[in-house]
């Protein structure tokens, strides 16, 4: 089986998105050329999955040198391989899904929107193939500048503002403290590659505790409480952006680094054995508690479901800090299960402001009678991210939950529960109400207020049912996924 | 005969004596032809000096054929060959471009003055950078200075500011050189000698001497005035911002390097690690302030509304790398200095040029004038764009490998407070860099001053790319920063003064 080299899921966006930014003229083609890219992207990137699976082929790449020992490459793992295939996966729907809600919406500006887009699934690209911190840090920060014109779409005081906090937490938490603890790291080994079983060997205990605080709150993309801010003030940009953010690269990117780190440059067995790692596992669980409770106070839909993000994001810490294979597994799981999840959610919600101009959660009763094909999504949407069969969230909460006991942190499967329970709460309401309660009576001149609300454009109802479908598919066959986890931290013995 | 042994000579030479010519020739048009053959000579022959410095090892030349401790002799090594081709690159680059901005910033009939004054002062340059005498090093300096002082004043036509800016720096620039007088007068009369590598030699036993003491202390105050560093730096604001911007292009990205390289030149080849490090606490006091100058920079920075006043504090702020590095007094420390130093004069270079096709075009550089530029001169949007990027030292720029340089010098040293220091730096470098490119790209054209009426001449927008593509090049190739490493750990070593 020949696979692709892995720079080529690079050089498909990349080039993509040069030349998205010269068909500005003839909207038509640059759409096409963007669900081409998509497309070839994500057979460059399945290609991939069977050398790596198959054959245990680490496909590599080295880029130029920038000091002695220290250049751009990359190698395709089993854990960016996930992460890869979720953005590479998602973006075919999520660029349906733009089309249907820049046209539908008359945005403006969209060249600059499909083309920033591309560069940052190039970015996303090579977050997850990065074969040394280095390189991880480069395309961490390039998705952070690609995605910034995103954020400030729409170029109101309310946008820039966001996109203030947007560069602000995330430069500042890498710029400080990630790089702090890459050139740290580069000092003390001379080394930033990634290898199984980490690279801090010779470390003090005191020392590696430093760099793993400075490693996990330096991800600020996971946004691990205080380091949250940014999320749900980015919501001000255009929902397809949203879904970026929140399922197809860039929180994704966060968690990512937290489980790359912790496996490849600390190694699970040392972050399961210094008691001074511990504090994460408590933050992550504070997190995770507060952000449901946030999220069932807020009546924005899109603000609950940021909320949502925030906590379970820090289910994919928790994962990462519980240190043994269980937790890594579930965690990288989680990125999976929580994307088509969380990005169905956001094109229902999406989908519902195109076509209804309906924000709020209150005034959503009653509209599953308009909507039913978006509400039906949004309900199993809702329910993956609770983790309930027969959906693919069910699978990572289990592990999650497996990780827990074995680690002896019985309590946190308590945090876990009350979680879901939380999740039932701030999420189910919302297709139940829309289906099973009557609309809001009208003014009565023109019948009922949601009179000659229709479902949204096809493309984006083509996108939700396809991710909808994702989250179902991910229950049954979540195998591919499984022997992926495995490959990095084997389970079961 | 052949003129290949006179080069170091020449270097100098041609330069200051084609500033005399052009002074004399009263044409406009003729004064800018001979400063451009001038200054592209003069590159071509600092680089015919580095090939022959790499070849040969350090070249020493004695000055009208007198022997050292009598005359004058000059001193090439690997590191001020390369300060050299700095210097007159960015003379090549800047001077034949500057036609157009300096025909809209200077009023014709100056224009020979212009010239002549631009070539002297680069000629005071590079001999400040090429002599190994101590006394000529301080002829030079004011020599460089004073028509710095005049260049300044000439931007007076378009702002009457100028003439107070280019005072400020007079009186303060005045200050520095005494102060440096003053200790090298200090050093002469403990050691009897101006040559440096004597001098260097005869420190070796005097370090308990409190004339020596004293001196060291006058000398680094001296260049702290001459290199901006904080807080002695509110002249290089008002003269950056006030000068003709071509001007302004060649002064921060050569002068400020130039007292960098001289301070480095005194810590480390003539008091050596133990005068300057050891017995005098230079390296905690140049810390102290290099600290200082990149959080205070940054800040000030921050808060303009002339972009180049923004860009002056940015400078600030990037001496403070430049003085942090070789005040780590390590190998480390020292190759992020020099990965800066030629990192910062390219793309400080570019972003001034940009910053010229501006004032070009809109008559003016504030924020407003630069509201939503990228529609219509799209090219100038993207130097600024990339010389910002530059700025903050993202990946894969000069700026990245200078930061990771001066992180790695601070970590090493057991300093981490000052690696933090680095790095928020950097972080108030994106805030600055950021607010500047939001009002280029996503400002909306025409609302707060008229829309340019379309890009700017090649010759603005072109140097500026050529000057960060040498940028990005040092940002992605380890081989050009390795030698670079070689030359700070030579100068470490102290072999040559």
């Amino acid at each position: 089986m020949t696979h692709v080299s892995p720079e080529l899921t690079l050089v498909i966006p990349l080039v993509g998105a040069v030349i998205i930014a010269l068909l500005g003229r003839w909207p038509n083609a640059r759409e096409a050329v963007t669900l081409a890219c998509a497309a070839a992207l994500l057979l460059a990137v399945g290609s991939l999955f069977p050398a790596v699976l198959e054959h245990g082929a680490r496909p590599a790449w080295r880029g130029p040198e920038v000091l002695p020992g220290l250049g751009l490459v990359l190698e395709v793992e089993p854990l960016g391989l996930i992460y890869a295939g979720v953005a590479a996966l998602l973006w075919l729907p999520n660029s349906l899904y733009s089309i249907g809600y820049m046209r539908g919406h008359h945005e403006t500006n969209q060249t600059r929107f499909f083309a920033c887009f591309a560069l940052s699934i190039a970015s996303a690209m090579g977050i997850a193939f990065s074969g040394n911190l280095f390189t991880l840090f480069v395309f961490y920060e390039a998705l952070s500048l690609a995605t910034f014109p995103l954020v400030t779409h729409h170029g109101t005081e309310k946008a820039q503002r966001a996109g203030r906090l947007y560069v602000g937490f995330l430069f500042g938490t890498s710029m400080v403290l990630m790089l702090l603890a890459i050139v740290w790291t580069w000092t003390l080994t001379g080394t930033v590659d990634f290898r199984a079983g980490g690279i801090l060997g010779d470390v003090s205990p005191g020392l590696t505790a430093v760099l793993f605080g400075l490693f996990m709150l330096g991800s600020g993309k996971a946004a691990v409480m205080p380091f949250h801010f940014w999320l749900p003030s980015a919501m001000v940009a255009p929902t397809p952006v949203s879904a970026l953010l929140h399922a197809v690269a860039v929180v994704k990117a966060g968690v990512f680094v937290v489980l790359k780190v912790s496996v490849y440059v600390f190694g699970v067995d040392t972050v399961a054995s210094g008691v001074h790692h511990e504090w994460l596992l408590y933050l992550a669980a504070a997190t995770i508690l507060i952000a449901s409770i946030v999220a069932m106070t807020k009546d924005d839909l899109k603000a609950r479901l940021a909320y949502s993000t925030v906590g379970q994001l820090s289910y994919i810490v928790l994962g990462a800090a519980l240190g043994n294979s269980l937790g890594v597994a579930g965690g990288g799981l989680h990125i999976a299960m929580h994307a088509f999840g969380k990005i169905t959610l956001f094109f229902c919600a999406g989908a519902i402001y195109v076509a209804a101009h309906k924000t709020k959660v209150s005034e959503l009763t009653g509209l599953g009678r308009r909507m039913p094909f978006t509400m039906l999504a949004f309900a199993v949407g809702a329910l993956s991210i609770i983790g309930l069969p027969p959906l693919g969230g069910a699978w990572s909460k289990w592990y999650l939950g497996l990780a827990t006991l074995e680690a002896g942190h019985a309590g946190l499967l308590v945090v876990l529960l009350i979680s879901s329970l939380l999740n039932v709460a701030y999420l189910l309401p919302i297709p139940l109400k829309a289906f099973f309660l009557s609309p809001p009576a009208g003014d009565g001149a023109h019948g009922g207020a949601d009179e000659g609300i229709h479902e949204a454009p096809l493309p984006c109802l083509i996108a939700l049912g396809l991710t909808a479908l994702g989250s179902v598919a991910l229950f049954f066959w979540p195998d591919l996924l499984l022997r992926l986890v495995t490959e990095v931290a084997p389970l079961g013995s | 005969m052949t003129l290949t042994p006179q080069v170091p000579a020449l270097v100098v030479l041609v330069p200051l004596l084609a500033g005399v010519v052009i002074g004399l020739v009263r044409h406009a048009g003729l004064a800018w032809l001979l400063a451009s053959l001038a200054s592209v000579t003069t590159f071509a022959l600092t680089l015919a000096l580095a090939a022959r410095v790499q070849a040969e090892g350090v070249v020493i030349y004695a000055m009208g054929g007198w022997a050292a401790p009598t005359g004058i002799e000059l001193r090439v090594d690997a590191l001020n060959a390369l300060v050299l081709a700095l210097v007159a690159g960015m003379a090549a680059v800047i001077v034949p471009t500057s036609r157009a901005s300096v025909a809209r910033e200077v009023p014709a009939d100056r224009h020979d003055q212009f010239y002549a004054l631009v070539l002297l002062c680069v000629a005071g340059m590079l001999g400040v950078t090429a002599t190994g005498d101590a006394f000529n090093l301080y002829v030079l300096i004011e020599i460089s200075s004073l028509t710095a002082y005049a260049l300044v004043a000439l931007g007076r036509s378009r702002d009457r500011r100028a003439l107070t800016a280019s005072f400020q720096y007079l009186i303060m620039g005045s200050i520095g050189a005494s102060f440096l007088l003053v200790g090298l007068g200090y050093l002469f009369l403990a050691t009897g000698t101006l040559n440096m590598a004597d001098m260097a030699v005869r420190l070796a036993d005097l370090h308990g001497s409190t004339t020596v003491r004293t001196g060291v202390a006058f000398v680094i105050v001296g260049l702290s005035l001459k290199m901006a560093l904080f807080p002695v730096h509110q002249w290089m604001a008002d003269a950056y911002t006030y000068a003709p911007t071509s001007v302004t292009a060649l002064m921060a990205s050569t002068a400020t390097k130039v007292g960098v390289y001289i301070t480095i030149r005194f810590v480390y080849t003539i008091f050596g690690h133990e005068l300057s490090f050891v017995i005098m606490p230079t390296d905690a006091f140049l810390l102290a302030f290099a600290c200082l100058a990149i959080v205070v920079g940054s800040l000030q920075a921050i808060r303009q509304h002339d972009v180049r006043r923004l860009l002056a504090y940015s400078s600030v702020a990037q001496i403070g790398y430049l003085v942090l590095g070789l005040a780590l007094g390590s190998a480390l420390g020292l190759s992020g200095t020099l990965v800066h130093l030629l990192n910062h004069a390219l793309v400080k270079g570019a972003l001034f040029l940009a910053v010229g096709a501006v004032v070009y075009r809109q008559g003016g550089a504030t924020m407003h004038e630069l509201t939503g530029i990228a529609r219509r001169m799209p090219l100038t949007a993207a130097a600024i764009a990339v010389g910002g990027l530059g700025l903050i030292g993202v990946p894969l720029t000069g700026g990245f490998v200078s930061k990771w340089y001066l992180v790695a010098g601070a970590l090493e040293a057991g300093l981490w407070p000052v690696a933090v220091v680095v790095l928020v730096g950097s972080l108030l470098a994106v805030a600055y860099v950021l607010r500047l490119l939001q009002v280029v790209y996503f400002g909306e054209p025409g609302t707060v001053a008229p829309e340019p009426a379309g890009e700017a001449p090649a010759s603005f927008w072109a140097p500026a790319l050529l000057l960060l593509l040498g940028s990005v090049a040092l940002g992605v190739s380890g081989q050009l920063t390795g030698g670079l490493i070689a030359a700070a750990a030579g100068a470490l070593a102290g072999g040559a003064p």
